[in-house]
């Protein structure tokens, strides 16, 4: 399958933070969903796709281009949806798109109009008037309307109404039934991703720690429960991170037929959720990234 | 095509499309030739992503209820369902046929054994 982002070895370091050997692709025809907590690397990887940022070490390629040759043929095909407005806020949204426009060689006028009534947005008020939901609106209906190949969009769903959040899901369902459009999107929703994402990529402080497609995560990750008589210093091992209680102990392993294996019918075995892998991971990282590539 | 999903089963998505659809498959209801949704239409009308959709129509073909024509879509096979139905078949002659062994092991003579066999069939339904 085609890779429409790859990052190779990427490292980048700031004050006091680090991406460290970042690698992963982004499968082309499908929606891959990007998770991880505040501050972990989701924004700074997101500017490295973007070339708002440029990697310390390692390649970051889009379409199979490299940035340093190819900067304006790769942003041609991208619609980037930001989290903030980025729009000047003294203008009308008929005035940002004449800004807009010419900038893109596939620029759809009759597109931007019909998202434009499908989100019920005033073209003739000032974008300050907006609110978050209308901001992200327009946002939307701005990188939708040159039919980029690549759609890449930092929390598109944060500061929507429930309603329009199923209601952009739809959309992006749409956008995906040619097979020809990739998405790549961040969230903290994770409920979201359930209806939409084909690919997960999950990164914690600074590193990536896997992508994969969303079924097997429910294959091969599980909540596990059961006695604290259970745990000792060998089988603690066996879990990404543990939870003990004065009742009982809630842990995640990685590793869901071993675990059955060793605990038999001694403990209960549930499909974790994205907020369980996040949550247990951030407890017990320093074990996880040591088992895990 | 009738498919109702879950989010609350144990069963993974790709497995209740799965079943479902070979059911219908089995029962006719979808017949030899018939085209089947594309993925990415099914995974729209779902509400599910297109992988999990691409997920079991991968399994259905790899079974064979199923087979998939580049740039076309999938059809619903045709020899190999008679060849399921007949695999079936000789399923349920092997397993009446350790039924009988097992009968005739206690003496249960063939009318009670058909009483037997009627009541379980009409009570799973």
């Amino acid at each position: 399958m085609e890779n429409v982002i790859e990052l190779r070895n990427v490292n980048k370091a700031f004050n006091g933070f680090e991406l460290k050997d970042v690698s992963f692709s982004v499968k082309k025809g499908f929606v891959t969903g990007f998770i991880g907590g505040n501050g972990v690397g989701k924004s700074t990887t997101i500017k490295l796709i973007m070339n708002l940022l440029q990697p310390d070490h390692g390649e970051v390629s889009i379409f199979g281009l490299d940035y340093k040759k190819h900067e304006k043929e790769i942003k041609q095909r991208i619609g980037f949806v930001f989290d903030q407005n980025v729009f000047y806020e003294n203008l009308t949204l008929l005035e940002m798109r004449n800004i807009i426009k010419p900038v893109y060689r596939k620029w759809d006028d009759a597109l931007f109009h019909s998202y434009v009534e499908r989100f019920k947005l005033p073209l003739k008020k000032k974008l300050s008037t907006f609110s978050k939901g209308m901001v992200m609106k327009a946002s939307l209906t701005m990188a939708l309307s040159h039919h980029a190949e690549l759609s890449i969009m930092d929390e598109p769903t944060s500061g929507l109404d429930p309603i329009f959040r199923r209601e952009l899901l739809d959309i992006l369902h749409d956008l995906m039934q040619n097979g020809e459009r990739t998405i790549f999107f961040s969230t903290h929703i994770t409920a979201d991703l359930d209806r939409i994402a084909d690919y997960i990529t999950f990164i914690h402080n600074g590193r990536h720690i896997f992508t994969k497609e969303f079924y097997t995560i429910e294959e091969d990750y599980a909540i596990v429960k059961g006695e604290v008589g259970l745990l000792d210093r060998d089988t603690e091992k066996e879990f990404v991170g543990i939870r003990k209680f004065n009742h009982g102990f809630e842990a995640l392993t990685a590793y869901k037929q071993r675990t059955q294996n060793i605990f038999g019918d001694t403990v209960i075995l549930e499909k974790p959720t994205l907020e369980d892998i996040m949550l247990y991971t951030q407890k017990g990282i320093n074990r996880y990234v040591e088992s895990h590539t | 095509m009738q498919i109702i999903i879950s989010n609350t089963s144990k069963e993974p998505i790709y497995e209740q499309i799965y079943v479902q659809i070979k059911k219908q498959v089995l029962t006719n209801e979808l017949q030899a030739g018939a085209a089947l949704p594309s993925m990415r239409e099914l995974a729209k009308d779902l509400g599910i992503s297109v992988i999990t959709t691409k997920r079991a129509y991968e399994e259905l073909e790899k079974t064979g209820f199923i087979y998939s024509v580049v740039g076309k879509g999938s059809f619903v096979s045709e020899q190999n369902k008679e060849m399921i139905l007949e695999r079936k078949m000789k399923v349920i002659e092997e397993q009446l046929m350790a039924a009988i062994q097992n009968s005739k092991e206690i003496g249960i003579e063939l009318p009670e054994l058909k009483e037997l066999l009627t009541m379980l069939y009409m009570e799973d339904v």
